[in-house]
């Protein structure tokens, strides 16, 4: 039977279970359930700093782009790094730190770089307070796999990006689709409990995860 | 009808650390589970779970109106929605594309969509590796083995039993903190993250308006096959749809709470087509497999329909008290606990897994802790309804009505009830109160299994009618 053929058969299924007529419109569907609280910068900050430690990452503030660079090069320590190629790290000085190698275009080369970094450095869009996530969405200066490979991961979130929680995430990006194949969002390392229910970090992604707010 | 698994079930009932495996995990499972839902959140995660359930009813009840517009927004963004009716269309149309590209390795993230129609064993066959690579997922494959449990699939396992496996399949040194092992899985996974040609993952949800998936996960391993391989394809249910991005936050905040625990789990990705313009990495071609396998058919029972909102939690296993002594093996298909009750005979047939829906205490907790407010102990009362009609329209049920006609008859003639009654008071054991010794005369027919493993209850020193009549006679006296 042809691919057609076999769509046919099932969406033919689907409305005769449901008692629906081909090309009718569907009623409005039930209005999404999005609460955004008021809540302070300062308490947002705190909010997020509190819940990613929790899971055990960390949160830092930098008040300067030269606190930023200063902080990640302690971060860093002597080990190799990619940082990806957002503007934000270009402008903080953090690209053009000893050690660190950005500007990748293609993903043969970033892949064969990740698989062999310390670290990696990446931009993230938003950051959510309540649940301490950092939110990326996959761009020419993002790319996937920079925070997702070296068993490191450095964000850096400027603070007017972050928000209370997934509901405000949703209010202001109605649809990530429209703006990136790829929106991932990170609530502390990678981890799991697979073995007697006894967690262990670090399983795919990465072991440590810094979330610097700028 | 297949035969309840009695020889199995003896098994595990007897396994001693397999008990205490499964006891100690769920046990802990449920524990994060409470914690996740502090006091303040309680009303809120009440209103989740209605909302959740509206969206679920209302995606269904329109299912091919947003099926279509998938299709659509999928195609639009560079992906391709391909139908498959059973598992041997999705394995044919992976086989092709696998073969088309020289594909010789697949890594696959979980996805209890592909465990249900064996899609390793399809790959496999057509000599594709096909690798495993959530931790416990790949524990159970190299164990050759099935998982118990919809979230932590080698939750039957212990520490022990891993180094053994590891030791054994991947000539490491026999190495017993899972820390240790989970590094050792690590490293021999990557190498094949690296060089893959194909990801399958599977999907939590389907976002109609936006041509999305989302994959909800902990390990970064679904992240990995939906970002390195060339070629990504996700594999889930036609139940997995909602109608926009903006459905998805109750979801991520239900699921992540009712099945570990977590305000939102380590990884959520929301993913639309292949890689775009100017991005760096993605896989360059994308494809959605859209299963039917028996969903319409349980789509086309408006009072059973309710079982495909599940988003696979595990909740209702963990508190579940027949799954939390049974495990998940005892169940005869991949989705097992209350949900897997519900599920299994209404997509395999009632004549097969008749017993399914008695394996329950009907306590209601499965029906309690479900996100999405599936009224699990009510379909479980229907399909015991229809599994009966089932055995009566067979004549199986004869003896069984015959002792309900009996039943009734005593029921329905006082006299006869009290001197049953009677006949009950003279059997009492005054001390243990329990009676160890029934009557030989019952030890017969279908009776004697039953009364291998249990006592009948002390009746009490004076009837209900005793009672009564004392009563009446002292209002009488006082009138």
């Amino acid at each position: 039977m042809s691919a057609d053929d076999v769509r046919e058969e099932i969406l033919a299924k689907v409305r005769s279970a449901i008692g629906r007529e081909r090309g009718r419109p569907a009623p409005e569907p039930p209005e999404p359930l999005l609460e955004v609280p008021e809540m302070l910068l300062q308490q947002r900050v705190e909010q997020f700093s509190a819940a990613l430690e929790k899971l055990s990452g960390k949160a830092h503030v930098a008040e300067t782009a030269e606190a930023a660079r200063a902080l990640v090069e302690e971060l860093i320590s002597q080990r190799s790094a990619i940082a990806s190629n957002s503007p934000l790290l270009r402008e903080y000085g953090i690209a053009s730190l000893p050690g660190v190698f950005t500007g990748y275009t293609d993903a043969a080369e970033l892949k064969e770089a990740c698989a062999s970094a310390d670290v990696g450095i990446t931009g993230a869009d938003y950051a959510l307070a309540d649940t301490g996530s950092l939110v990326t969405l996959s761009a020419p200066g993002e790319a996937r796999i920079i925070s997702l490979l070296p068993p490191v991961h450095v964000a850096l979130v400027p603070r007017d990006r972050l928000l209370t929680g997934l509901d405000e995430l949703f209010t202001v990006l109605p649809d990530p689709a429209e703006q990136t194949s790829s929106m991932v969002i990170i609530t502390g390392p990678s981890r799991t409990a697979d073995i007697e229910q006894i967690l262990v970090k670090g399983v795919h992604g990465p072991r440590m995860l810094h979330a610097i707010l700028v | 009808m297949r035969p309840i698994p009695v020889e199995s079930l003896r098994a595990t009932l007897s396994n001693q650390p397999l008990e205490e495996a499964i006891y100690a995990s769920t046990r802990r499972l449920m524990e994060k589970r409470a914690a996740s839902i502090p006091e303040h959140l309680r009303e809120d995660f009440q209103k989740w779970r209605e909302q959740a359930h509206r969206i679920k009813r209302h995606t269904l009840e329109n299912l091919d109106y947003y099926l279509e517009l998938l299709e659509d927004r999928l195609r639009a963004r560079g992906g391709k929605l391909v139908y498959a009716r059973d598992g041997a269309e999705v394995a044919r149309f992976i086989t092709e594309v696998a073969k088309e590209r020289g594909v010789r390795l697949v890594v696959k993230s979980k996805s209890m969509t592909t465990e249900e129609i064996h899609l390793n064993e399809w790959l496999e066959r057509e000599g594709i590796e096909t690798v495993e690579t959530d931790l416990g997922e790949y524990i159970i494959q190299l164990a050759g083995e099935r998982p118990s449990h919809i979230v932590a699939p080698a939750l039957h396992k212990t520490r022990y039993q891993i180094a053994d496996l590891f030791h054994e399949k991947l000539r490491v040194e026999r190495e017993e903190e899972p820390e240790k092992q989970t590094l050792i899985a690590r490293r021999v996974l990557r190498e094949k993250f690296l060089s893959a040609g194909l990801g399958v993952t599977g999907a939590n949800f389907v976002v109609a308006e936006s041509g999305s998936i989302a994959i909800i996960e902990n390990e970064g391993n679904a992240r990995l096959c939906s970002s390195l391989p060339p070629i990504h394809i996700a594999v889930a249910g036609i139940e997995k749809l909602v109608p926009r991005a903006r459905d998805l936050a109750v979801f991520f905040k239900l699921l992540g709470r009712s099945g570990t625990g977590q305000p939102l789990t380590v990884y959520t990705s929301l993913l639309t087509g292949p890689r775009r313009e100017g991005e760096i990495d993605g896989p360059e071609e994308f494809y959605l497999v859209l299963l039917d396998s028996g969903r319409t058919k349980v789509l086309a029972e408006p009072r059973r329909r309710e079982s495909l909102y599940c988003i696979r939690c595990g909740a209702c296993l963990n508190h579940c008290p027949v799954y939390r002594k049974i495990g998940g093996h005892n169940y005869p298909w991949v989705y097992s606990g209350p949900i897997g009750a519900i599920i299994t005979p209404q997509f395999h047939g009632m004549e097969k897994d008749w017993w399914l829906p008695f394996a329950s205490s009907l306590c209601g907790a499965c029906g309690e802790v479900c996100p999405v407010k599936i009224d699990i102990p009510r379909i479980l009362l229907d399909l015991r309804a229809e599994a009966v009609r089932e055995k009566i329209r067979s004549g199986e049920a004869r003896l069984e009505r015959l002792a309900f006609r009996l039943w009734a008859w005593v029921m329905t003639h006082p006299k006869v009830y009290e001197a049953a009654g009677l006949f009950n008071l003279a059997l009492r054991d005054d001390e243990s109160g329990w009676k160890d010794t029934v009557p030989g005369v019952f030890h017969a027919g279908p009776l004697k299994e039953w009364l291998r493993f249990r006592k009948l209850p002390a009746p009490p020193a004076k009837t209900f009618r005793d009672l009564w009549a004392a009563r009446r006679q002292k209002e009488a006296l006082e009138e």
